[in-house]
């Protein structure tokens, strides 16, 4: 990858690569011990309690110190378990998770110990699809969880997460489809760079809110937590997992929600820019100062996913399917349409903004009297349908109908058999008698 | 021939290596799904030598496309069969062996002569001149399938909606009534003849917890829906001891 445009990249020294791999492990895991206890502390807030707060200041270490005990835990590993995969999909799920931080921008270029080098450990043209494939790839540490298992529960939560993955990673994927329209390009930190006067979460709302919803859906987090609904399926697809091996899936589970809320941040936030009553300030977004203005984004999305957990109850699972399939999915294609067409309009037949908006305007009368004109065939075609039904209810049954046995239409009643009857009088006598 | 540095060499030989790897596990392994991971792990490596050879738009999509969603499909249907089902070894296809074997060698022969013709006829222009003509290797492959190659594009997604078209028809059920709404379930619930929701568990508030121990209910009484009915017909339930309840009732400060 030697392109011009991403000419800062790949020209690291090495000690510099290890640097910036080591600190991004490092702010992931710190990340994720300080998101337990922050979701613990807020949903407490909601609740009425006080949550975690013996450990350390106001109970910081709680989530360190419940890593130990959990590490020192017995491990149990059911003797149906089929080993190697029992063994290895723990291991894909968090390496999945850390892999997917490569690409993300964390701040402009800065000064290392004399070397100038961007904020991101590595961008090339495609980085946001590459966060979509390492995202498929961590599907694979929960089937394989859930199949290895060799138990029943784990098997259907493993199958129900990655039906419910692969279905929200669809919308996530087609949400992203207008932002690479308008920033021209699918690599991050040119992305970021295209927001410079105004973030893509304004100009393309719909995408910015089909994303939310997927990514809630995409990392299993309340109210999309159906995998590990516990009335039904006990913990999903790690019922059969303890002691570390658990701890690598909660730790998975974790930097996932991080990856996604940075990848929010990124693509429709701004990503490192600062915001507007700040980004008056001429060094806002130069030097470190990104990195704090990135971070509290992030952490806005962390508190979106912990104050969804706090309010709305579960839903049930064919719902969630059949709004990922039947509602989130045929909005954005919708919505990539009219991008899409609003940029060749604009860009290759140079219309005007008035124009555009006469266009819009009359596309958007033409579908609300379509809409009408389909509600009111609807509504013919369901009165027809009730009449028809009510027509079969009251006709009387006729079990011999044509000659052949036939069973009673919905609505029908069957008609008792002399044969059933006179069984039901002799029962009758009996117990009067 | 050109030269390969250091890296390269090792990314060849390791990620090239472990394709290989892929595909014999995929033929030896006897299970189905491990057969699955080996090829999932042949495919994570093809993409690694696409990146490497600065097809990165190929690389990922393959893994998107085969990984993620074309071997995880692989994997559901083998999983949903069953963890432990064997493949039958009758062959059903009438002479399916000789057509494999015609097939396998036509692809031979086509492979041999497509990748000769490769390194000898063709002259390569080089990476640079042809990721130079749109500015960039995912701008190119974009100009080329939406100009050249449209219509196989298109052809290849009319493919597509074929199949799934035919997977929806297959698995359509014709409604006889219309769906009952939620509303319209819980009425049929609490109008309904039995009980609205989950029974009482048996030996709730009660000393044992066990299958024959009615729950107690705030009056003291026990509360006959808690046990189930066969218990009840052979008169098999535990009766209250009424010692339990005035301690109870002690215990809470003798509130009535």
């Amino acid at each position: 990858m030697t392109g011009s445009q991403f000419g800062v990249f790949g020209v690291d020294p090495w000690w510099l690569v290890l640097l910036k791999v080591l600190v991004i492990f490092v702010m992931l895991v710190l990340l994720t011990l300080f998101t337990i206890w922050w979701e613990r502390r807020v949903v407490s807030r909601m609740q009425n309690r006080i949550g975690p707060n013996r450990v350390g200041p106001f109970g910081l270490l709680q989530s360190l110190m419940d890593g130990f005990k959990l590490a020192l835990k017995e491990e149990i590993i059911p003797k149906a378990a089929h080993l190697g995969v029992y063994w290895i999909a723990p291991v894909i799920s968090a390496t999945a998770a850390f892999l997917a931080f490569a690409v993300i921008p964390f701040g402009p270029t800065v000064s290392v110990f004399g070397v100038e080098t961007p904020l991101q450990l590595t961008d090339f043209p495609v980085s946001v699809l590459y966060v979509l494939a390492i995202a498929s790839i961590g599907i694979y540490g929960i089937v394989l969880a859930g199949w290895s298992s060799g138990s029943t529960y784990p098997l259907l939560g493993g199958l129900r997460s990655s039906a419910q993955m692969i279905s929200y990673e669809i919308a996530m994927g087609l949400s992203f489809v207008a932002v690479f329209l308008y920033a021209g390009s699918m690599s991050t930190s040119e992305i970021i760079s295209a927001q410079e006067p105004i973030w893509f979460a304004v100009i393309l709302l719909p995408s910015f809110l089909i994303y939310v919803t997927s990514m809630v859906g995409e990392t299993n987090r309340a109210p999309f937590d159906l995998p590990e609904a516990e009335g039904e399926l006990v913990g999903g697809f790690h019922t059969e997992y303890s002691s570390l091996k658990f701890a690598l899936f909660f730790l998975a589970e974790y930097i996932n929600m991080v990856t996604v809320s940075a990848l929010a941040t990124t693509l429709f936030l701004g990503g490192w820019l600062a915001p507007w009553p700040l980004s008056l300030w001429e060094s806002a977004n130069s030097g470190w100062w990104p990195l704090l203005w990135w971070l509290v984004k992030v952490q806005i999305f962390i508190f979106i996913f912990i104050w969804l957990r706090g309010t709305l109850p579960r839903l049930r699972y064919d719902q969630f399917m059949k709004f990922g399939w039947k509602v989130l999915i045929p909005a954005s294609i919708t919505w990539i349409m009219v991008v899409a067409a609003a940029r060749v309009l604009r860009n290759d037949i140079a219309l005007s903004n008035r124009e555009l908006l006469i266009i819009g305007a009359v596309v958007i009368a033409v579908l609300l009297l379509g809409s009408w004109f389909a509600q009111v065939v609807i509504d013919r075609r369901e009165t027809a349908r009730k009449l028809a039904l009510e027509e079969i209810e009251n006709r009387p049954y006729d079990p011999l109908a044509g000659g052949f046995p036939i069973p009673p239409m919905p609505g029908q009643q069957a008609v008792l058999t002399s044969r059933r009857t006179a069984s039901q009088v002799v029962q009758q006598e009996a117990l009067d008698g | 021939m050109t030269e390969f540095n250091l890296g390269e060499e090792i990314v060849f030989w390791g990620s090239g290596g472990l394709a290989v790897l892929g595909a014999l596990g995929m033929i030896l392994s006897k299970k189905a799904v491990h057969s699955a991971l080996w090829v999932a792990l042949t495919m994570i490596n093809l993409a690694i030598l696409y990146i490497a050879n600065s097809a990165p738009f190929l690389g990922m999509v393959q893994i998107i496309v085969y990984t993620g969603a074309v071997m995880m499909l692989f994997l559901f249907v083998l999983m949903v069969v069953g963890v432990d089902s064997s493949d039958s070894l009758i062959e059903t296809l009438k002479g399916q062996r000789l057509v494999a074997i015609v097939l396998a060698l036509g692809l031979t022969i086509l492979l041999i002569a497509g990748v000769g013709a490769g390194m000898t006829d063709v002259v390569p222009v080089g990476l640079d001149e042809a990721n130079g003509v749109d500015g960039g290797n995912v701008e190119g492959i974009a100009r080329l399938l939406f100009t050249d190659y449209l219509v196989a594009f298109e052809v290849t997604s009319v493919l597509l909606i074929t199949a799934a078209l035919g997977a929806m028809v297959l698995t359509h059920r014709e409604r006889w009534l219309p769906r009952a709404s939620q509303e319209e379930l819980s009425k049929a619930r609490f109008l309904g003849p039995g009980h609205p929701g989950n029974l009482p568990s048996s030996g709730t508030y009660a000393r044992h917890n066990a299958v024959d121990t009615p729950a107690l209910l705030p009056d003291g009484s026990s509360s006959d829906l808690s046990i189930p009915g066969p218990l009840v017909a052979r008169g098999d339930v535990r009766p209250i001891d009424h010692h339990d309840v005035e301690e109870i009732e002690s215990l809470g400060g003798g509130s009535k």
